[in-house]
């Protein structure tokens, strides 16, 4: 029988180390919404989200509530809207007015944000493709809680080099059109390789075309949690450790299981992945590089940094997979930079670069995330960085992504500051030297050697 | 949901937690036993000064749902001075047993 010392323990997680649910996802499919009339598509899609996700928000906290664990977000993921609207859509409008469909039927179910305003073109664009892309400024501009996602690479098919020089262009637009924000809308985009089809996070959650009518999705945190646990093993070595990183990943992955399979069963839709990623938030105690610092660097970003990184990442995923009968998603560390104020110290006092960031994405989930660059940053370049990005993905078999906001008017030294879970971040200086004769060649890079399994 | 009404769901954790004074045990357990919610176990301990209390309840016979009962118990924790948290308590079994 339970007794009292682990019912603290938990409450515990809750209470001062802000163990929580990041996320309970509803991915819906929306193929059957396809229709050669752009009126019609529109109301189905907003009938299809709405019916399907209708108790999503009471569910969420009635669950909050019974076991006493918080809910953060409520989100839906829909299936790439550029497929959804490929036979109605013949301007970027016409695409945009189904961004407004989305954006409404989350409203109107209390989600907080709506992924899937995506397109799937790692090997190349669609007419439909590209102008779901070219219309993502606007978009974006005008929705609130609308997400978008596009993939441009794959281990199997290689990188869509147009579409990558494409997006560094739509990126700059996306900054320029909520320049009045700091370019906040940019948050709200982030390019993949190898996109996960059942990712429950933002700003790259899509329902993938592999996957069932509706499935339920649950993102997990608990970097705090984490941290707390190796303030305990101080000088112990890594065997000690990985040990306790192992431990308490499973105990923080065994809620999400619970909440998951609990959801699924109240709102009657089957229960597709727990997502056992860290995710931290700019909260006191919520931070992935304060596990670093707890592992042993002054700051994240000294010389160790990859290495603490990779080995936190692969004992959170031992102890994860584990507790759920089923994982997916991303699935590992996160290491934004806004989001998490120990990321914000380490480049405040110089400790981390770009280039650092570039080499931890290496080894752990996701890719270069929530980091602001200067606002004159060329398109080509910033195309240039996620080039590099998806070259890692591809290369090593691994999701990586960007998600980088060049916020107009601002340079290195200045501060931008997005408010709430999206924190604050120091403008990071960009290599200054060109690839635009790089990035001009257009077409795409072949898939590498070693995707040629059949 | 009802919880009360679902036979499956076996059991909820009522942890009461704060400075220790006399006649918490007895306050709980008195709105407990008036709505027919039968006590397994209790233990208690001090932490670091506190009164640390934990009940593992049934409340398969009581009529009431389970969010009024949280409120009525999170009033009386109030009254007493103390916080009154009650969970169900496969979030406990998950985390800490295979």
């Amino acid at each position: 029988m339970i007794n009292i010392f682990e019912v603290n323990e938990t409450n515990n997680m809750v209470e001062h180390e802000n163990l929580d649910v990041r996320t309970i996802t509803i991915g819906i499919s929306l193929l059957d919404c396809i229709d050669s009339d752009l009126e019609k598509v529109r109301k189905k899609v907003y009938h299809k989200i709405t019916n399907v996700a209708k108790d999503l928000a009471n569910t969420a906290k009635r669950i909050e509530r019974e076991f006493g664990i918080p809910i953060v977000n409520k989100r839906i993921s829909v299936t790439p809207m550029a497929l959804i609207g490929g036979a109605a859509c013949r301007t970027t409008e016409d695409f945009a007015s189904l961004a407004d469909m989305m954006d409404l039927a989350a409203e109107a179910v209390g989600a907080d944000l709506i992924g899937g305003y995506s397109a799937l073109v790692s090997k190349g664009m669609t007419e439909a493709d590209e102008l779901l892309i070219r219309s993502i400024p606007v978009a974006l501009c005008r929705t609130k809680r609308v997400c978008s996602s596009v993939n441009l690479a794959s281990t199997k098919t290689g990188i869509n080099m147009d579409g990558v020089k494409l997006m560094g262009e739509i990126l700059l637009e996306v900054a320029e059109r909520s320049k009045d924000r700091d370019s906040a809308d940019c948050m709200k985009l982030v390019v993949f390789c190898n996109a996960p089809d059942d990712n429950p996070f933002m700003a790259g959650a899509f329902h993938g075309v592999t996957e069932a009518d509706a499935v339920i999705n649950v993102g997990v945190s608990g970097p705090g949690v984490v941290k707390r646990a190796l303030e305990k093993v101080r000088g112990e070595n890594f065997e000690v450790l990985c040990e306790t990183i192992k431990k308490t990943a499973f105990k923080v992955t065994r809620v999400g299981q619970l909440v998951a399979q609990e959801a699924s069963r109240q709102l009657g839709i089957p229960f597709g992945i727990v997502d056992l990623s860290l995710a931290p938030t700019p909260a006191v105690g919520d931070s992935v590089a304060d596990i670093l610092c707890e592992i042993g660097l002054e700051y994240a970003g000294a010389p160790g940094t990859t290495a603490a990184l990779a080995l936190l990442n692969d004992q959170v995923k031992k102890g994860g997979v584990m507790a759920s009968s089923y994982v997916g998603g991303l699935s590992g560390a996160f290491i934004p930079v806004s989001e998490d104020r120990g990321m914000i110290k380490a480049v405040e006092a110089g400790a981390i670069t770009l280039e650092k960031l570039e080499a931890m994405t290496c080894v752990c989930s996701v890719g270069l995330d929530m980091i602001a660059i200067p606002g004159d940053t060329k398109a080509s370049t910033i195309s240039g960085m996620i080039a590099d990005e998806m070259a890692l993905g591809m290369i090593n078999q691994k999701t990586t992504a960007a998600r980088l906001i060049p916020v107009i008017g601002k340079g290195v030294g200045e501060t931008v500051e997005f408010g709430g879970l999206f924190g604050y971040a120091p403008i990071m200086p960009v290599n200054k030297y060109s690839c635009e004769a790089f990035i001009s060649r257009g077409g795409r890079i072949p898939a590498p050697i070693h995707s040629f399994k059949n | 949901m009802v919880i009360s009404m679902d036979n499956n769901v076996e059991k909820t954790i009522i942890t009461v937690v704060g400075k220790d004074t006399v006649g918490i045990i007895a306050k709980v357990c008195t709105y407990l036993s008036e709505h027919n919610i039968n006590v397994l176990d209790i233990s208690q301990t001090i932490v670091s000064g506190y009164f640390n209390m934990m009940m593992i309840v049934d409340m398969n016979q009581t009529v009431k749902e389970f969010s009024e009962c949280q409120k009525d118990l999170d009033e009386i924790g109030q009254e007493i001075g103390v916080l009154v948290k009650c969970q169900r308590a496969e979030i406990f079994d998950m985390m800490h047993r295979i």
